[in-house]
């Protein structure tokens, strides 16, 4: 492809054509950006204990064991509806107890089990991570993930 | 070795080896705990281990970028490197930021985005050291000689630290989180990375070949624009499932299909090349690893990308082993390999010898290469089992993990056989041997 083609003409064609897509991806981001902001996620509902429960979930690694829309460890299980799981979305406080009951009763200990670790977290941190699970299960994901959630 | 300063390269070599080496034995280490999963679980849980693994891995690279381009621009713009004081502050600094957070991990001191863990100084310190070696290259290019091996590779580096000021952006909004996140981890390894990875396989090619740089310099423009074109916008193949608008579909699916082109255009290329030597270059190993990872890239990141990337497939496989079968060999491929073929070109002039043990690398090849592709293998199958099972029939994760664990076992067996080529390719750099003459 390359025979009938010049050096400059080459060189001319690489940044035309970077700087060309470049801007195309910025521009599509920043309209990503506002559509985020206004329509696939509810913004007025991210509240200081959503953005403290960010800051458990990132403290503790969790992202390393677990993943989070499909992104992270695939150790453990994807998180991205794991409030709905726990029947959050019914019933917030059985949502709220469920997940506290289950990450107090880690590590299980079983032999050949995988083991999530005891993180200790206060009951602060216990709601709150609570509130971030809750706003991210109602991310817009375009239908993702494909499974059953029962 | 025509300039002194090229000698800059060594200790980025030295210890880009010693963090590869604490990059395979994490390898290994979250490999068994897949299988033994108690093990360590108390004391160094996954999480932990599993940052080790892919941090040492990112800082090794990056080291051996760094050497690579000490080591290759002098001899492009014909003039030493600006300021060796500053290189070798750059060096221990970096060590250093490297070596605290690999400890500070054990510690537990991390922060939580997936390979941004680095605790908010160790990311300073890591601009820091990024302003000092760009400071220098840029100003040894400057004085120097424009070759557009040097100006791409600068390029490259340029990007790759500006796409990491990313980092530090952290919404509270999960989904904005994620979109600039990829600005980091997509434009670093599906763009800028390519950058690097191009201009030095070039320049390899140009030394070892002889080949007329003109022709070879042509390429590159049209791989790193391809690389670019395609990658670019092939972002687009991360923000189908994270609350970012469903046109990315289209656009993911389309572009990310392409960045098979440039890899495949990198094959011929190199091939096509080498055919034409009019020289009989004494280090065999690294055209080895110079052809290798071509095509190790080509499938790792290539095929291996092309196999997930198509939006309606990647709606079962988004998270699941495939996309880790990916990751592994197309760093693998594309990155490790090229900073060892630059390794095992540039070690015997760095210590004023003969290409040495050049056998004993070329066995280390073989095995790290099969090692990879059998782990890349099982990884694959599993994802395809865990693909069906958890996402098409809705079982449950865990239970599907016990039906894929067969897999998980040999992926171990796998590890150990990489594990055997590294050490091997290590003493094989760093020994004597017998001083090997090139053979007619």
């Amino acid at each position: 492809m390359s025979e009938g083609m010049t050096k400059t003409a080459a060189r001319n064609i690489f940044f035309g054509g970077t700087i060309f897509f470049f801007v195309i991806f910025v521009a599509l981001t920043a309209h990503s950006h506002l559509y985020i902001v206004n329509e696939s996620t509810d913004v007025s509902s991210l509240d200081d204990a959503v953005a403290r429960g960010k800051h458990v979930w990132e403290k503790n690694s969790c992202i390393n064991c677990h993943s989070l829309l499909g992104e992270g460890a695939y150790y453990a299980p994807e998180l991205g509806k794991v409030w709905v799981k726990f029947g959050g979305d019914e019933d917030p406080e059985t949502g709220r107890e469920a997940l506290k009951a289950w990450m107090n009763a880690m590590p299980t200990g079983i032999e050949g089990r995988r083991q999530m670790p005891q993180f200790n977290l206060t009951e602060q941190e216990h709601a709150d991570l609570a509130a971030f699970f809750e706003w991210v299960s109602r991310i817009d994901t375009q239908g993702w993930p494909p499974e059953p959630i029962e | 070795m025509k300039y002194q300063t090229q000698k800059l390269a060594y200790p980025y070599f030295m210890a880009a080896m010693g963090l590869f080496v604490v990059q395979v034995l994490g390898g290994l280490t979250v490999g068994t705990i897949y299988v033994f999963p108690n093990f360590l679980s108390e004391l160094v849980p996954f999480n932990i281990v599993r940052m080790i693994h892919t941090n040492a891995l990112i800082v090794w690279l990056l080291m051996g970028f760094f050497g690579a381009t000490y080591y290759l621009l002098p001899e492009e713009t014909e003039t030493e490197i600006y300021s060796p004081k500053l290189a070798w502050i750059q060096f221990w600094l970096f060590l250093f930021g490297a070596l605290a957070a690999v400890v500070g991990y054990l510690f537990h001191i991390h922060e939580g985005r997936e390979f941004l863990e680095q605790p908010l100084w160790i990311k300073v310190a890591i601009v820091v050291v990024a302003l000092m070696f760009l400071f220098n290259i840029s100003m040894t290019l400057m004085k120097g000689k424009r070759t557009v091996v040097a100006t791409i590779l600068t390029m490259g580096l340029w990007g790759l630290a500006l796409f990491f000021l990313f980092a530090f952006y952290n919404p509270a909004n999960l989904a904005l989180d994620k979109m600039y996140w990829w600005y980091v981890v997509h434009l670093w390894v599906e763009g800028v990375w390519e950058l690097i990875l191009a201009s030095i396989l070039a320049f390899l090619l140009i030394k070892m070949t002889g080949v007329d740089r003109e022709i070879i310099e042509k390429w590159l423009y049209v791989i790193v624009g391809l690389a670019l074109f395609s990658g670019l916008l092939g972002t687009g193949h991360h923000y189908y499932w994270i609350g970012t608008p469903g046109y990315w579909q289209w656009i993911g699916t389309v572009f990310s299909s392409l960045e098979v082109f440039p890899f495949l255009a990198m094959v011929i290329f190199s091939f096509y090349i080498v055919r034409q030597s009019t020289r009989n270059h004494p280090n065999k190993a690294a055209i080895l690893w110079v052809l290798g990872c071509t095509v190790l890239s080509f499938f790792g990141a290539g095929v291996w990308g092309f196999l997930h990337t198509l939006a309606p497939i990647n709606y079962y496989t988004h998270g699941t082993q495939i996309t880790a079968s990916h990751g592994h060999l197309a760093f693998f491929g594309a990155y490790v390999m090229i900073n060892l073929a630059i390794i095992t070109y540039a070690m015997p002039h760095l210590r004023g010898q003969q290409p040495y043990n050049q056998t004993l690398n070329m066995w280390s090849f073989w095995i790290m290469t099969s090692g990879m592709c059998f782990m890349t293998f099982t990884l694959t199958a599993a994802g395809v089992l865990q693909t069906h099972l958890q996402r098409v029939l809705g079982m449950d994760f865990m239970e599907v993990q016990e039906q894929i664990a067969l897999f998980y076992w040999l992926r171990l067996g796998s590890g150990l056989i990489v594990i055997l080529g590294v050490l091997l390719f290590v003493y094989s750099i760093l020994s004597k041997g017998k001083a090997e003459q090139a053979t007619a």
